[in-house]
Order: structure tokens, then C-alpha cells, then sequence
């Protein structure tokens, strides 16, 4: 589904991916590991089309046609969604206004008819049980006053709402306690099924316990320097980055 | 001294229409037109070098020689297209600044309620005029001076206490004409008494491209425990000039709300002032303009608290694009005697295009000492995160942009009241920035 090819990309001056190929398939859960500043998330944001990195060479596709050549909403129309890891506070505007906003927006480049209030509201209810998020956050504004936990439930939401092809979760473990955590796993792994696919980006192992990948990769300094099973993921926790960053102890021992 | 030229032209018109009066002339109102078509003489039309007018170059006036137009340009046709869905309307309609009967419709009111065009008022009531024309809004400059030397057209809306006024009053003015530059100069008298409710709407349209000029004056005297509340919509054609002075005077717990809305005009200049005269008024001032080509948009405000105990909220959002300017100036004025006072002021604004500018200044003026006081002034641009937020959800940029520019504004809306209005305002919103 995703082909991301030698992709190589700049921030400002700086190189921050160097070369990245990674394959993912419809119906596969793949994790993105790394330390803090490796490229985890410029390759998250880079997928969504965010500006401000520049692509100096390779290429990403969804099915064939290529992300780089389409703006973030065209992208997001075919089935690309980033969870973010901040997501952004957006005074004045409901949360619901802002979905069926988007809902329909996706309806109308697939050729469906858009959802009047009634049927939007029907479907937002159902989505909001396999969530479990409050109505009072619903007809707040969008992620104002909103506790950290709260955002990424939020990020977990609109991904049950718009039903991608493609979901990028960017560090959505990140300020979740255990409660938290389980809800939001529980909803990404709800969306899970034979059609689409999940990119995990995430630092810390403990996500994996609940959304199991079934391949793990390994970013470190803008290049994926290892790729597995799940349990890769295991003996990062176990070992630490540097045991993929400087491998030759680890090597000697064998 | 370039304005000297243009002045002199003023005060030939208006020798001009005093000559084809006929024994109007020597009414008692008239009087008071010859003394402000003096004062007009001695102070001609504000400089930047005035203070007040430091942001605002008013030369460009001086491009035209404006005049008069006829009222058949305007259909019914035309009218009802400006009628807003949802309100109760009493339309009161003027068409190159003259009433018009034939397209004005007012419902039959209970009795003592006047709402008149002011020359008939003029005719068949002077005295209630005499009692309260120029008695607020003082002349303080040109404009006001002009306006007064040439009021005759305007509406006049008396309610005496207790009243019930049926439905909302809509004063439309609509202005231009092909080939001719326009000057209208309506005069508005809106006096309540005791125990009163009257909600307006003073919307100004423009039809063609002629640049036209509106230089209105309004005195709104709210009456004690009554409520006026007044929507003024600006949606002038691009080159039009539009000068307005509105001043109200509030008794004890009244409540005075008004939103100057500006969507339109070249170059609009808004002096909206409210005096909190009597103990436990509210008096509100909303505004919002959504400026862009080469539009200018000058906003001063001033309330003025006079007596103990009352509350002020002033909020103005602008947005500007393109090469368009804005000017906030909002005074506050909280004198020795308005202790207890309670004043809050916001402006805000978004520039969308580097090009654009504003230029905003509020200024607090506090001589009580148990007052609590505070304002607070923002220029920003749109939030690109947020931009990118809501695309990354499949909303395009266009719209990304506008769904944040209406979040932008509504603090705004959420203060209005009135929902026909409401909704109006935000279709008309929308409609401006798709």
C-alpha cells in the first residue's frame, strides 16, 4: 500500500532522512522505532505532506500514486491520516463542525453523498462508543482545554470518523497513562482489518504491547538500521538504542 | 489649503439649497443648520495632522464633486434581495440618501411610536426633533458640521416608555447611480423612554461602481431600564466613501449594544462613542471588518464613564488582506465620579497578506480609583499548524483558511442576540471569504 523509496529529506539546511525504504501492506502494522531526533516524525509529517521539509530525492506512494505530488487535504481525501503528536488547539471551531466539515469533504471526492446532520450525528455516536470519548468534548472546540490524554483520544477518534487507508500514528503513546493508553490501542486496534494499514511511530516500546506491529524498524540518524518481528521491539526495550546504534560489543559476544 | 476648494464647494451647495427653500428657511431648525454650515467653514474637513485622523487621509474626497440622485434607480425588486431572512422587518429604505415611501414598509405601531423619515418628523413635529438634534453628538469635526448643515433626510425613531415597538427596524440604504457621484448625508434620531426594547439593523449598500459618499450621523438616547440594540452593516462598493458618527447617551440600567460591521467601502471612517451618563448601564460595542484590495477601515471608539457603577465591553476582530489598512483607536474614559467602574476592551486583528496593515491604539483614561479596567490588543496571522491541521482532514486550503478566520470571529458572534442576524452575518461572512 505505502512504498516509501530512498527517500531523502532536508529540514532548513539540515539532512534529516538519508535513504529510507520501507514497504507496507494492506492489513499490516508496522512500528518505527528510534531515538529522540533520528527522523521519526519528519517521516510521519513528510507522508501527510507538511511543509517545511524538503524531499531531495526518492519517492512516496500510496497504491501507486505519489503523496509528494499531492497537497495534504488531496492526500487526506484518498485515505492518508496522521494522528499527531501534538495535536493543535483550534478555538472557535466545534469538534463536531469540524468532522462533518472533513467527513464530507472525504465523501465528496470519493463521489458520495455528503451526511446531513441527522445521519452524521447517528455515526458520530456509534464511533464515539468505540472510543469512549466524552459529548462534551465533542461540542467543545477543537482540542481547546483539552488534557493530553484527552488529544490523543481525540487523534484516535477522528481516525474511527474518516476511516483511512493509511493511518500514521506519531508518538500518540506519548503523555498517556496506562488508562489511557489501552483506550487508544483499543481504538486503533478496532480499525485494524484486511484493507488497510498502520504506521506506528513511537519511542518507547510500551504502545507495542497493545498494538502489536507485525514488523518493527529500527531509525536511527535518518536511516532504518534494522528491521524485524515484534519482538524486536522487545530487546530494544531490553538492550537500548545503543546496542543498534554501536553494534560492535554486541557483536563480539556472538 | 488644498481642501479649501472642496470646502468652498460644500458651502456653495449648500447656498444652493437654502435658495430653493421656501419658507423653510426661516424655520428654527434651519437655524441650526446655518450654524453648523459656519462651523463647517471655520473647521473645513480634518488633516492627519489631527490626531484623530492621523491614519485617515480624507483628500481622496476631494477627487469628486459630489450630488444628489434621483429614487428610481432602486426596484423592490432590489429591496427585498436585501432582506434578512428571519427578521421581523420594519424596512425603512432610503435611496440615494431620500426616503422612499413607495419601497419602504412600516407595520402599523402602538400609538406614541414614531418611526418617521426626518423630514416628515421635521414637518409635522419639529419640536421633538429640536429637543435632542445635536445634543449628543456635538461638533466635533467637518463631517459632523456637514452632515448637520444638510440634514434633512434620516430616520427618526421615538418610543415612549412603556412602549412596545412590533418587530425589528431595518434602515437600508441603498446608493449610486450610473455616471453620477452620490452624496448622502442621513441624519438618525433614535430616542426611548422608560422601560423600552428596540432592536435595529443600518445596513448601506451600494449599487454599481460609482464612488459614492455616506457621511451619516446617528444620537440614540437610550431612556432609563430600556435596551437599544443597533447592527450597522457596511457593504459599500470599493471606491465608496463612508464617514459615520454614531452617539449614544444612556440613562440609568439601560443597556446600549451595537456592532459596527464592515465588509465593504473604499475608504470607511466609524467614530462610534457612548456616554454611560447614569448609574448601572451596560453599554457594548462589537465590531468586525473583513477588509481586502485597497480597502481602508478606520474604527475610533470612545466610552465614556461618567457615573458609578457600570460595566463597558468593547470587542473588535479585524481581518485584513491584500493591500487593505485598519486603524483601531479605542478610548476609554473613566472619570473622578465612575467609580466602580467596570470596562473591558479587546482588539484584535489577522493580517493575511504581508502588504496589509493596521495601525491600533487603545488608549485608558482613568480618574476613579475603585475601577477595575482592562484591554488588551493582538496582531497575528492565520496559524499555520492549525492551516495544516484541518488539511491533513481533507478540508481544502481555501476553506481550511476561512473555517479559522470564522473561528477568528466568533467571540463576535457568539455576543449577538438577535439570530436572524446572526445567521445573516454569517452567511455574509462566508459568502466574502470563499
Amino acid at each position: 500500500m505505502l512504498t516509501v523509496k530512498d527517500l531523502f529529506v532536508r529540514v532548513e539546511d539540515k539532512e534529516i532522512l538519508k535513504g529510507i525504504n520501507l514497504e507496507v501492506n494492506a492489513g499490516e502494522v508496522h512500528a518505527i522505532m528510534g531515538p529522540n531526533g533520528s527522523g521519526k516524525s519528519t517521516l510521519a509529517n513528510v507522508i501527510a505532506g507538511k511543509d517545511g521539509y524538503e524531499v531531495t530525492g526518492g519517492s512516496v506512494t500510496m497504491d501507486g500514486m505519489d503523496l509528494l505530488d499531492m497537497s495534504p487535504e488531496e492526500r487526506a481525501r484518498e485515505g492518508v491520516f496522521l494522528a499527531f503528536q501534538y495535536p493543535v488547539e483550534i478555538p472557535g471551531v466545534s469538534n463536531a463542525t469540524f468532522l462533518k466539515t472533513a467527513l464530507n469533504e472525504i465523501r465528496k471526492h470519493k463521489g458520495l453523498e455528503e451526511l446531513d446532520a441527522m445521519n452524521f450525528l447517528k455515526f458520530m455516536r456509534e464511533k464515539m462508543k468505540v472510543v469512549g470519548i466524552d459529548e462534551k468534548l465533542i461540542n467543545r472546540p477543537v482540542n481547546q482545554g483539552f488534557s493530553g490524554g484527552e488529544k490523543k483520544r481525540n487523534e484516535i477518534f477522528q481516525l474511527q470518523m474518516l476511516q483511512p487507508k493509511l493511518a500514521v500514528l506519531d508518538e500518540t503513546d506519548s503523555g498517556l497513562d496506562i488508562d489511557a493508553l489501552k483506550i487508544v490501542s483499543n481504538g486503533v486496534n478496532l480499525f485494524r482489518s484486511k484493507e488497510n494499514a498502520v504506521v506506528v511511530v513511537t519511542h518507547y516500546q510500551r504502545l507495542l504491547d497493545y498494538i502489536i506491529p507485525d514488523f518493527v524498524h529500527v531509525l536511527v540518524d535518518g536511516r532504518i538500521v534494522k528491521s524485524g518481528g515484534k519482538e524486536l521491539a522487545l530487546e530494544l526495550e531490553e538492550k537500548g538504542y545503543d546496542w543498534v546504534i554501536n553494534p560492535e560489543p554486541a557483536a563480539a559476544t556472538v | 489649503m488644498e481642501n479649501t476648494r472642496n470646502k468652498e464647494y460644500y458651502i456653495s451647495e449648500f447656498k444652493k439649497t437654502e435658495q430653493s427653500m421656501n419658507g423653510e428657511a426661516s424655520s428654527a431648525f434651519h437655524q441650526i443648520r446655518k450654524q453648523a454650515i459656519a462651523r463647517f467653514d471655520e473647521m473645513g474637513f480634518p488633516t492627519v495632522k489631527n490626531e484623530d485622523w492621523k491614519y485617515t487621509n480624507v483628500k481622496q474626497l476631494f477627487d469628486f464633486d459630489f450630488t444628489g440622485g434621483s429614487a428610481g434607480v432602486v426596484t423592490k425588486k432590489d429591496v427585498d434581495a436585501l432582506h434578512i431572512k428571519g427578521l421581523n422587518e420594519n424596512i425603512i429604505v432610503l435611496v440615494n440618501g431620500v426616503y422612499s415611501e413607495k419601497l419602504s414598509y412600516i407595520k402599523k405601531q402602538n400609538s406614541g411610536i414614531i418611526i418617521e423619515n426626518l423630514n416628515s418628523v421635521l414637518k409635522n413635529n419639529p419640536e421633538l426633533v429640536l429637543e435632542h438634534i445635536g445634543k449628543y453628538a456635538s461638533i466635533e469635526n467637518g463631517f459632523t458640521a456637514l452632515n448637520t448643515a444638510f440634514a434633512k433626510e434620516g430616520t427618526v425613531i421615538f418610543i415612549p416608555d412603556n412602549a412596545e415597538v412590533k418587530g425589528h427596524i431595518h434602515i437600508l440604504n441603498i446608493t449610486g447611480e450610473a455616471g453620477k457621484h452620490i452624496l448622502t448625508q442621513p441624519r438618525n434620531l433614535i430616542v426611548t423612554g422608560k422601560n423600552t426594547k428596540v432592536n435595529i439593523i443600518e445596513s448601506y449598500h451600494s449599487t454599481g461602481i460609482e464612488e459614492n459618499f455616506v457621511n451619516a450621523v446617528s444620537e440614540v438616547v437610550v431612556g432609563e431600564n430600556s435596551s437599544v440594540e443597533i447592527y450597522r452593516l457596511q457593504q459599500e462598493n470599493s471606491g465608496s466613501f463612508h464617514i459615520n458618527r454614531t452617539q449614544a447617551v444612556q440613562a440609568r440600567n439601560s443597556v446600549f449594544t451595537h456592532y459596527s460591521v464592515t465588509l465593504g467601502g473604499g475608504l470607511v471612517r466609524n467614530d462610534t462613542n457612548v456616554l454611560l451618563d447614569a448609574e448601572n448601564c451596560t453599554g457594548n460595542l462589537y465590531g468586525l471588518y473583513l477588509t481586502e484590495g485597497s480597502q481602508h477601515v478606520d474604527n475610533h471608539t470612545l466610552i465614556d464613564h461618567a457615573k458609578p457603577h457600570c460595566q463597558s465591553n468593547e470587542m473588535y476582530k479585524g481581518v485584513l488582506n491584500d493591500n487593505s489598512r485598519g486603524v483601531f483607536n479605542g478610548k476609554v474614559f473613566v472619570r473622578e465620579d465612575a467609580q466602580k467602574t467596570n470596562a473591558y476592551q479587546s482588539n484584535k486583528a489577522i493580517l493575511l497578506a504581508n502588504t496589509a496593515t493596521i495601525d491600533t491604539k487603545p488608549q485608558l483614561e482613568i480618574y476613579a480609583d475603585d475601577v477595575k479596567c482592562s484591554h488588551g490588543a493582538a496582531i497575528g496571522q492565520l496559524d499555520d499548524e492549525a492551516v495544516f491541521y484541518l488539511r491533513s482532514r481533507g478540508i481544502g486550503a481555501d476553506l481550511a483558511k476561512t473555517v479559522l478566520i470564522r473561528a477568528f470571529a466568533n467571540d463576535i458572534f457568539e455576543t449577538i442576540e438577535n439570530e436572524a442576524f446572526h445567521e445573516h452575518l454569517n452567511n455574509l461572512v462566508f459568502e466574502k471569504l470563499g
